[in-house]
């Protein structure tokens, strides 16, 4: 037998690996499909959506993982974080030693305090939720459009789509500005991080 | 569904759409994680097909209603998870002995007991064959991915209907709640195939008896044949019997009808095979990351091959007979205690080592797991 380790393998990295993780009760396995059908409407991407959840109904770690890739995608779940969405602080603690170095952090600052990093993107998710919309359920889809903003994993006009297909009867509008309003605070925040050098 | 339809669907899904596929009308069930969504799909599609759907109060009424519909002529399905699969054998093993086609899916969970509501494991294999007393041939079918799930429903709805017997749909947490982009068979695309039914008139039909096949016409009650399903050891007619010649008659019959057809029954899909020095043998959602696992072991240059089982039981043993003839090692990578790896080990002849690469912490296998074990083995 050729005396290649395997231990010296390097697992190819042509897949884009998300998880979106929170409390049970936040949508967020929901917001995983949305997401997948989001991504997943492009044709030429293989898509797979996993979750990993307690017993619990409510509360109790929550966590649903997308991993995108151009081929076929064998092992189904994240390993190697290229975005996540933690949407408390234990959810934080737990997956950021999963992030890639240079992966995207994306935080609820209304119910995340300590960073281990600099490096990320706050928003207030369940406070603009509350406040500006009225429904704290929204939250999950208001991160979803700041994703669609922040990273190039998936567009505007396909996550719209996604998620208004999803939307329960009487529900879609306020979906839809879920949707805008995750977008443009997306977008104001990744312009102040990374504000234009000329 | 039209082809070229992708959508996101669950593997759960996918065997409620298989299982409609197949023609099953009829589902009875108890909800029970990671199996929920299958009971949930068929409440919401049978009704639109004439079909029915029973939330019984148990998983013990579950399969006696599935039975009760297998023998009233409908193709039936009922699906749980380890403590309600426990809950059924006693059912399950009257259907085997009144010879009723139905298919029972076992999302598997953590155990024993109450064990991992939500987490994956495959330690129910071996219930699988074993599970209910007495000596019988159990056929067991594994898929791996949200499309396999489907196929495989469909495949285990025509062995049930072709061999007159249950079929378990083993399969795990990961497979049922995985979530892909598929898009389906178009009606007609895969065979269905549907129960023989007797010719012959009413007054010279048997339920049971001597057939070539060792599988007997079977006709829907109320159809004006007459035939008695008794769990008691029976002869020809239905009828009880403790008659030595009688007895064996019968309990041959329902191994026969069985082992006689193992190459039609035994799926196994080998790749990298041929020049092989390590096999990884696997089955369930356990299968998708072996896969990729041997194409990078190949990238570098190590011949490492894939054996998966779609059919768990019966063990397709002349199959990995021969695969496993000229090759050096077998790794059986399955998430329990060790249970599969038996079997693989009564095939292994010769100078073939068989090594157990397991994992029962409720997750699966990582790919890197798997490249440490192929190493270990090397050195």
């Amino acid at each position: 037998m050729s005396r290649v380790s395997l231990l010296e393998v390097k697992i190819p990295e042509d897949r884009y690996e998300i998880r979106l993780s929170g409390s049970g009760g936040q949508g967020l396995v929901l917001a995983a499909m949305l997401l997948a059908e989001a991504i997943g409407a492009d044709a030429s991407k293989s898509v797979i959506q996993t979750k990993s959840y307690g017993p619990e109904a409510r509360g109790g770690a929550s966590k649903s993982d997308v991993v995108v890739s151009t081929g076929e995608i064998y092992y189904p779940k994240a390993l190697h974080l290229d975005l996540l969405l933690a949407m408390t602080q234990e959810s934080l603690n737990k997956y950021y030693p999963d992030l890639k170095a240079g992966g995207t952090l994306v935080i609820d600052d209304t119910l995340v305090s300590k960073l281990p990093t600099q490096d990320y993107y706050g928003l207030s998710f369940t406070r603009i939720a509350k406040e500006q919309l009225k429904n704290v359920m929204v939250a999950n889809v208001i991160s979803l459009g700041a994703i669609a903003a922040i990273t190039n994993v998936v567009g505007l006009d396909a996550l719209l789509t996604a998620v208004l297909a999803r939307a329960p009867r009487g529900t879609e509008e306020v979906n839809r500005i879920a949707v805008e309003t995750g977008y443009q605070e997306g977008l104001a925040l990744k312009l102040k991080k990374n504000p234009p050098t000329n | 569904m039209p082809r070229g339809d992708r959508q996101l669907v669950m593997g759960n899904m996918a065997c409620m759409r298989g299982a409609i596929y197949a023609g099953m009308r009829f589902y009875a069930g108890y909800p029970i994680t990671p199996s929920t969504e299958i009971a949930e799909g068929c409440a919401r599609e049978l009704p639109k097909l004439g079909g029915h759907f029973i939330q019984m109060e148990d998983e013990i009424g579950s399969i006696g209603a599935v039975i009760g519909a297998a023998v009233a002529g409908s193709k039936a399905m009922t699906a749980t998870s380890g403590p309600g699969y426990s809950l059924m054998q006693e059912n399950i093993g009257y259907a085997y002995m009144i010879e009723a086609p139905c298919v029972i899916v076992n999302v598997q969970r953590g155990g024993p007991s109450t064990g991992l509501p939500t987490k994956v494991s495959q330690s129910d294999t071996m219930q699988a064959r074993w599970g209910t007393h007495g000596d019988y041939t159990a056929i067991t079918v594994a898929p791996s991915t949200v499309t396999d799930t489907f196929t495989e429903t469909v495949r285990a709805f025509n062995l049930a209907e072709r061999f007159r017997t249950p079929v378990t749909i083993l399969m795990d947490e990961v497979v049922g709640h995985m979530q892909e982009m598929v898009s389906f068979p178009e009606p007609g695309e895969c065979e269905v195939f549907n129960r023989t039914k007797p010719t012959c008139v009413p007054s010279s039909y048997m339920a049971y008896g001597p057939s070539k096949t060792c599988v007997n016409p079977m006709p829907s009650y109320g159809e004006g044949y007459r035939w008695f399903a008794t769990g008691l050891t029976h002869d020809a007619h239905g009828f009880s019997t403790d008659k030595p010649e009688e007895v064996v008659v019968e309990l041959d019959k329902l191994r026969n009808k069985i082992t006689n057809y193992e190459d039609e029954i035994c799926k196994v899909r080998a790749e990298y095979m041929d020049d092989a020095e390590i096999a990884i043998v696997s089955y369930g959602s356990v299968s998708r990351t072996a896969l990729q696992v041997v194409k990078l072991a190949r990238e570098a240059g190590v011949k490492v091959g894939f054996v998966q089982l779609q059919t768990v039981w019966p063990f397709p043993l002349k199959q990995l007979r021969e695969l496993l003839a000229k090759t050096a090692h077998v790794i059986v990578a399955e998430l329990n205690m060790g249970q599969i790896v038996g079997e693989v080990e009564r095939v292994a002849l010769g100078d073939t080592k068989v090594h157990s690469l397991l994992r029962y912490d409720g997750d699966i296998f990582t790919p890197m797991q798997f490249l440490e074990k192929i190493e270990e083995v090397r050195s």
